[in-house]
């Protein structure tokens, strides 16, 4: 149930659809059909407001938008933590060597994908104010 | 649920809200950089509420991996803007690499115990991080010229890259029957890495854009089947979106081309040589003060960049011409093929940075009616995207994909390196057409010449 309420729309869901089940002990890490459902519509929702955003984007900005999308999906970095920081019982070592691989490459998306998009996006302008006479 | 969680799902909301209203921020050029700021402060509030996750108790790892990544991640955000595409493949890779290696740590630590759905979706991620791994790898090699960019063929490659592929899903479904049975787990690993490697090496390097965009949208994909496995909203959304992006980028490119994802992949394309269309005539070589002169008289100037204009670093000479030519009067356009360079948006970044402002940068659909009432065009180190083959004949190569009409203006001036075929090595009849004039040498020095040629007409 604890996975199920680890997320608001999955609540929304498994209301509808599993109303007679509410409040079952369902294990911890078995897989609940209610979160695979609402996971279901997040995704298919989700792609479905991609494509109306993404078509949208110009030509003109094809490159920003491929390391802005980069670097918002560098937010598996949420998941890395979690498992870099997390105690286990067993293969305590290899997931935290794992974990910190996956932080650290996640990481490289953020801070990279973030600041070079910024950096792109600086240099799109319409027409300069000042026009650069000391052009180098 | 206690209320660290119910603050931690508050982050994820507004950032997953950040990131739909930072991509549609990017659909004009004037709102775009408020709105990445803006996806940038969701990741930051995502990431702070995650470090007050209950199940954290070790921040040592998280330390390493945060300081590590950052000091990559932000020289990478320093490097020019001619290595773009290097670095967005290389970044795909670390995306891809972070997804899998979540992937892996979630088997290790779960094992057998997650259920046939979460291990489907495990496996899905892992199996497409792994090849979009490798296969990211070989795409940055490529375009850094590590590689020799030409497709790598040998005979029964396609039988070897199904074998690949039919043993990589029978062993995922064998893990999915066994999930107790490690190895078939690391066997669809290894394969996926492999099969990465095959995937890519028998692509030209005038395909990268599309490669580039499928290799985006698999690593998005990846990271959506992460949010899966972890059951978590966030990284489903953020997953989605990229994958898409790169789905919808990958099917605007083949348009672009006129060719489907299939061919691009299987094609081999760039390893024929060249058909001989039995171009007639020769190729008219023009001289830095003629061209000058027709410059300085213009109403009208195209410019039609491609990759040649990367590879010369030639965008500020370009811009510095088209400065003095504005002095003057002359109307200066940029005329940008959406397959030019070997990136989507390559050529705009490039002309951007050289301080072109966008209002001059004008799309193929645009820029063609334009043609036929411009003076000069001037194709800088471009090839295919201008080649009237692709219009006019039928049995060429790359016939139907469409192209900036150069040969409809009134004069055409193409700056090229030397007298051989392009990239894709095919024969290109503009170059013999009576309007255009080929001016030789490196397109920088050329057009810085011809900066100064036009200021003493």
């Amino acid at each position: 149930m604890n996975q199920v309420l680890f997320q608001p729309l999955a609540m929304i869901a498994s209301m509808y659809l599993f109303a007679e089940k509410g409040g079952g002990g369902a294990e911890r890490l078995a897989f609940n059909p209610a979160v695979l459902i609402a996971s279901l519509y997040v995704f298919a929702l989700a792609a479905f407001l991609g494509y109306q955003v993404i078509s949208r984007v110009p030509p003109l900005l094809h490159t920003p938008l491929m390391s802005a999308t980069n670097a918002i999906s560098g937010i598996s970095l949420i998941g890395s933590l979690v498992i870099a920081g997390s105690r286990y019982d067993h293969h305590q070592m290899l997931a935290s060597i794992l974990g910190c691989a996956a932080v650290t490459s996640a990481m490289i998306n953020v801070t990279g994908g973030f600041l070079i998009t910024d950096r792109m996006l600086k240099m799109f302008r319409k027409k300069e104010a000042v026009k650069p006479e000391g052009h180098k | 649920m206690s209320n660290a969680q119910y603050f931690l799902e508050a982050t994820y909301l507004i950032a997953s809200i950040l990131f739909v209203l930072g991509l549609k921020s990017l659909s004009h050029p004037d709102t775009a950089r408020r709105g990445m700021i803006m996806a940038a402060m969701g990741m930051l509030a995502a990431v702070l509420g995650t470090l007050f996750h209950p199940d954290i108790h070790n921040y040592l790892y998280i330390a390493i991996g945060l300081i590590l990544g950052s000091s990559i991640g932000i020289p990478m955000a320093m490097v020019p803007m001619t290595a773009m595409p290097q670095r967005t493949a290389l970044s795909h890779a670390f995306g891809a690499l972070a997804a899998s290696m979540v992937g892996i740590a979630e088997y290790v630590i779960h094992g057998a115990n997650m259920g046939g759905v979460k291990m489907g979706a495990l496996g899905l991620e892992v199996m497409l991080g792994s090849l979009t791994v490798t296969g990211s790898l070989v795409a940055a090699a490529k375009l850094q010229e590590m590689m020799r960019g030409t497709p790598i063929m040998f005979k029964g490659q396609h039988f070897v890259n199904l074998g690949i592929f039919l043993g990589m899903i029978t062993c995922l479904v064998l893990w999915l029957l066994n999930p107790t049975t490690a190895i078939y787990f690391y066997i669809v690993v290894g394969l996926a890495f492999v099969f990465g490697v095959m995937l890519v090496i028998p692509i030209g390097a005038a395909d990268m854009p599309v490669v580039m965009s499928l290799l985006n949208s698999y690593a998005g994909l990846s990271s959506a089947a992460t949010g899966f496995v972890l059951g978590n909203n966030v990284l489903i959304i953020a997953g989605t979106l990229d994958g898409f992006s790169g789905f919808i980028l990958s099917i605007l490119m083949c348009k672009a081309m006129n060719r489907s994802i299939t061919n691009v992949l299987f094609g081999g394309f760039g390893a024929v040589v060249g058909t001989e269309t039995g171009v007639a005539g020769s190729m008219r070589e023009v001289g830095l003060d003629d061209v000058a002169v027709q410059l300085a008289y213009a109403n009208q100037v195209v410019f039609v960049p491609g990759y040649g204009m990367a590879t010369a670093q030639a965008q500020h000479a370009v811009r510095e011409l088209g400065n003095i030519l504005e002095e003057r009067g002359v109307a200066v356009k940029y005329g940008i093929h959406p397959v030019a360079g070997r990136m989507p948006g390559h050529m705009n970044v490039l002309l951007a940075e050289a301080n072109v402002p966008y209002s001059q940068l004008y799309e193929m659909e645009q820029i063609n009616p334009e043609l036929p009432s411009t003076d000069v065009a001037v194709v800088i180190g471009a090839n295919d995207v201008v080649n009237p083959d692709a219009r006019d004949n039928p049995k060429s190569p790359i016939a139907g994909m469409p192209i900036i009409e150069v040969d409809r203006a009134k004069s055409v001036i193409v700056l090229k390196r030397g007298k051989g075929k392009g990239f894709s090595g095919l024969e290109n009849p503009l170059f013999f057409k009576s309007v255009t004039g080929m001016l030789y040498g490196d397109a920088k020095s050329s057009l810085t010449n011809l900066a100064q040629a036009v200021q003493k007409v």
